[in-house]
Formats: structure tokens, C-alpha cells, sequence
């Protein structure tokens, strides 16, 4: 027992100083399962994510928007398989996690159970949401785990596109016609408040949050990174002529920052329950397409066992 | 559907660490791992994973389990014993500044 309290100090002593933990380096159980369960939500999250762009694929106005849609859904995919290559490093299996998300063992951003009703809402997905997630993400660049810091740095270089694209998206629906104005106001007003609950539980409310600091998982707190996001974001609303839904919403000049409303956290743990409008349906359908792309699988596997025979019998002869 | 439980068993594709020359002249570099049954479906998905912005000119694959690693325990005993040897960086040796740049 005494041995382990100073390989626990000894560790923190080494974070401390700034310095990364990488695979094979010791570090305590609970750190790793903190990283197991963050990075697979993570992966998660970019996997499941893909589903409510994806829906707009066949259905985008132009062909450069298409093009447009098809790369940044492609890059979600890309950035669930670096992170699911992160927390691999830790021990666990991309079939364990897979298995986990599909039961429900395991959470994904509760904001992709939100449905995209119009194609304003692509382009609030792309403002929102991934400018939530970008304010997130950059401060994980500097997180303890290397594995983790080095999958972020690829991701947020990319991650800017998926931003700049929904931002012209809407851009262009709040000059456009009153329907369009007003297409583009709506999805404003459905994505606003969830974008900002992806944030997660107030820092009173958040219980693991300051054991993670102290690893330096996690270098801001909830609230910290909430706020940064909303002084970021509503001079970007200002400047296409939208309104952010909240009437509680004012510069505070003192504190250099806005002030904002209070959110619903009933719905926020509702939706995580199970309850949003759409969990049932995209774990339903990443079932489907998982167990409709086995017969890819089994083949590649096939494939790839007469391949290796062929090659032995070749050099056998 | 008959099928699925017939498939998690066997889409534990083999882990590959992925390596990508980002120009010539540059060394390749450790990108990640990914899954694939065999090195050619390794080599085409290191494409599609890590490289959507010409991040790469050159793609080497290596099987996860033929990496051998150094032990961070080892760190000390392997690493340690260059410290004291000074004598092998070129500011231990004292060059009048007349002699110019050397």
C-alpha cells in the first residue's frame, strides 16, 4: 500500500512538471479508466455524429455543398478511428468499445440526438456544435495522455473547416430570402442551447472534473470553456444579423464577458437517460450498419487468409 | 439476424502502426495504428485515415506485435549513462574566438 501511494505521488509529481504519460509508462488504475471512458465517448461521439450530416448528404442544395459534406463526414469517421487508436494504447479493444456503445454501456455527446430538420441545420451543426467541441478540443491538445494530446492536434487542425463550413452555410441563409432568414434563425434557436450543454454539468455539479484537472486530463473546467464559447460566438451571430435565443443574454462590462441564461439540465440529463428524440434510432442504426458490413469484414478476412497461403505455397515450391 | 453474431467474433482485424514520410527527404514518422486484415488493406486504410490532406508521400505499415519496445523502466540504465559524457557535445571544448566559427 505504501509502495503505491508513492508511485501515485511520484506520478503527479511528473505531471506536475508538465511532462506526458505515454502507454507503457505506470500510472494509476483510475487514470486509465478516466482515459478509457473519455476517449471511447469521444470516438463515440465523432462516429455517431456522422449520422446527422450524413442525413443531408443526398439531400444538399449544390454540388460544391455535396462535395463539401461528404469530406467533413468522412474527416468524423477519421478523427473516431484516431481516437479510437488512442484508447486503444490503453488496453482495451475496438470491439469492446463497439460492443459498449451499441448495449449502451457506454455514452456519446448527447447533442447528436437532436435531429437536422433543414439544411440550415447542417450549417448550425458545423458553427455550433463543432465550435463547441473545438473550444473542447483545443484545450485537450494539452492534455497528460500523449496518445490523446497528438490524435487532438490532427483533429482540431481539421475540425476549423468543419466550423468555417457551417458558418458560411448559415452566412448564406441569413442573407438569402425571409424563408431562408428565418430557416437559418430557427436552427439557431433548437441547436443554441444544447451546443451549449455540451459543455457538461455546471463545475458544482461536475464530480469527476477536479480529479481530472489535477491529472491534467482536462485543463479548464466546464463553466470556463462554456463561457469562452458564448464570448466567442455571439458576435458571430451579431455580425449575420440572428438572434441568440436567450433574453437573459447581455455584455457584462465589469466582468469583460456575457452574462447568459440558465439551461436546462432536466433536459440535458433526459437526453442522456435515453429520452432525446433520436437515441433510439442511432444506436439503432449503427447496429444495422455494423452488422450489415460483416460480410466486408469476413471477406477482407478471407481475402487476405488465401493471400497468405498462395504466398506460402509460392515460396514452399 | 443470424449473421451478427458470426461477425463479432471475427472483425478483430489485426492492429498495424502506421508510419508516413510527409516529403522526400524528410524520415517516415509514427501517425497512429489502425485495423486491417492483411498489409495491403493496412497500407489503403493508413490512406484514407491519415492522409485526406497530402499529409504524405510515403506509407510504411508494421504489425502492432513485431514493434519491440524499450521498457520505461528501463529509461535509467539505458539512458543515464550518456549524461555524465559531456566530452561528446562540441561546447566541452574551448576554441579561442580568434580560431572563428568551427
Amino acid at each position: 500500500m505504501t509502495k503505491e501511494m508513492s508511485l501515485e505521488e511520484k506520478f503527479q509529481d511528473y505531471l506536475d512538471g508538465e511532462n506526458k504519460i505515454e502507454p507503457k509508462d505506470w500510472m494509476p488504475e483510475k487514470y486509465r479508466k478516466t482515459l478509457v471512458r473519455q476517449i471511447s465517448q469521444h470516438a463515440h461521439s465523432e462516429i455517431i455524429g456522422m449520422q446527422p450530416e450524413g442525413n443531408w448528404i443526398t439531400r444538399a442544395p449544390s454540388l460544391r455543398a455535396k462535395l463539401i459534406l461528404l469530406a467533413k463526414v468522412q474527416d468524423e469517421a477519421g478523427h473516431g478511428l484516431y481516437l479510437y487508436s488512442a484508447a486503444e494504447t490503453l488496453g482495451i479493444d475496438r470491439k469492446e468499445m463497439i460492443e459498449q456503445l451499441q448495449t449502451g454501456k457506454a455514452k456519446y455527446s448527447s447533442i447528436f440526438n437532436y435531429p437536422t430538420l433543414t439544411w440550415a441545420d447542417i450549417g448550425a451543426v458545423g458553427w455550433l456544435v463543432d465550435g463547441a467541441a473545438i473550444q473542447n478540443q483545443v484545450m485537450l491538445t494539452r492534455t497528460s495522455y500523449g496518445p490523446y494530446s497528438r490524435a487532438m492536434v490532427k483533429i482540431c487542425k481539421e475540425e476549423s473547416f468543419h466550423q468555417r463550413q457551417g458558418y458560411e452555410i448559415v452566412m448564406h441563409m441569413a442573407r438569402g430570402t425571409k424563408e431562408q432568414k428565418a430557416m437559418a434563425q430557427d436552427a439557431l434557436n433548437r441547436w443554441w442551447w444544447p451546443s451549449l450543454m455540451m459543455f457538461g454539468p455546471s463545475d458544482d455539479d461536475s464530480p469527476n472534473s477536479a480529479q481530472s484537472m489535477k491529472w491534467k486530463i482536462k485543463r479548464k473546467s466546464n463553466d470556463t470553456l462554456r463561457q469562452e464559447f458564448v464570448d466567442k460566438t455571439v458576435p458571430q451571430a451579431e455580425f449575420i444579423g440572428l438572434t441568440i435565443p436567450d433574453k437573459d443574454l447581455k455584455w457584462n462590462e465589469e466582468r469583460g464577458e456575457y452574462d447568459f441564461g440558465k439551461m436546462n439540465w432536466d433536459e440535458f440529463y433526459s437526453v442522456i437517460k435515453g429520452n432525446g428524440p433520436c437515441n433510439k434510432q442511432r444506436i439503432a442504426h449503427h447496429v444495422k450498419a455494423h452488422e450489415e458490413g460483416a460480410w466486408v469484414r469476413e471477406a477482407a478476412n478471407a481475402y487476405a487468409e488465401k493471400q497468405r497461403k498462395r504466398k506460402q505455397a509460392s515460396t514452399a515450391a | 439476424m443470424k449473421i451478427t453474431l458470426h461477425s463479432m467474433s471475427k472483425d478483430n482485424w489485426k492492429i498495424w502502426e502506421v508510419f508516413i514520410r510527409s516529403k522526400n527527404g524528410l524520415n517516415h514518422k509514427h501517425v497512429g495504428s489502425l485495423h486491417a486484415p492483411d498489409a495491403e488493406m493496412a497500407i489503403k486504410n493508413a490512406r484514407d485515415v491519415y492522409t485526406r490532406r497530402s499529409e504524405g508521400v510515403s506509407i510504411w505499415v508494421v504489425p502492432s506485435d513485431a514493434v519491440t519496445a524499450s521498457s520505461p523502466d528501463e529509461k535509467e540504465p539505458l539512458f543515464t549513462p550518456s549524461d555524465d559524457k559531456v566530452y561528446r557535445h562540441p561546447t566541452f571544448y574551448e576554441i579561442p574566438d580568434e580560431v572563428g566559427h568551427m
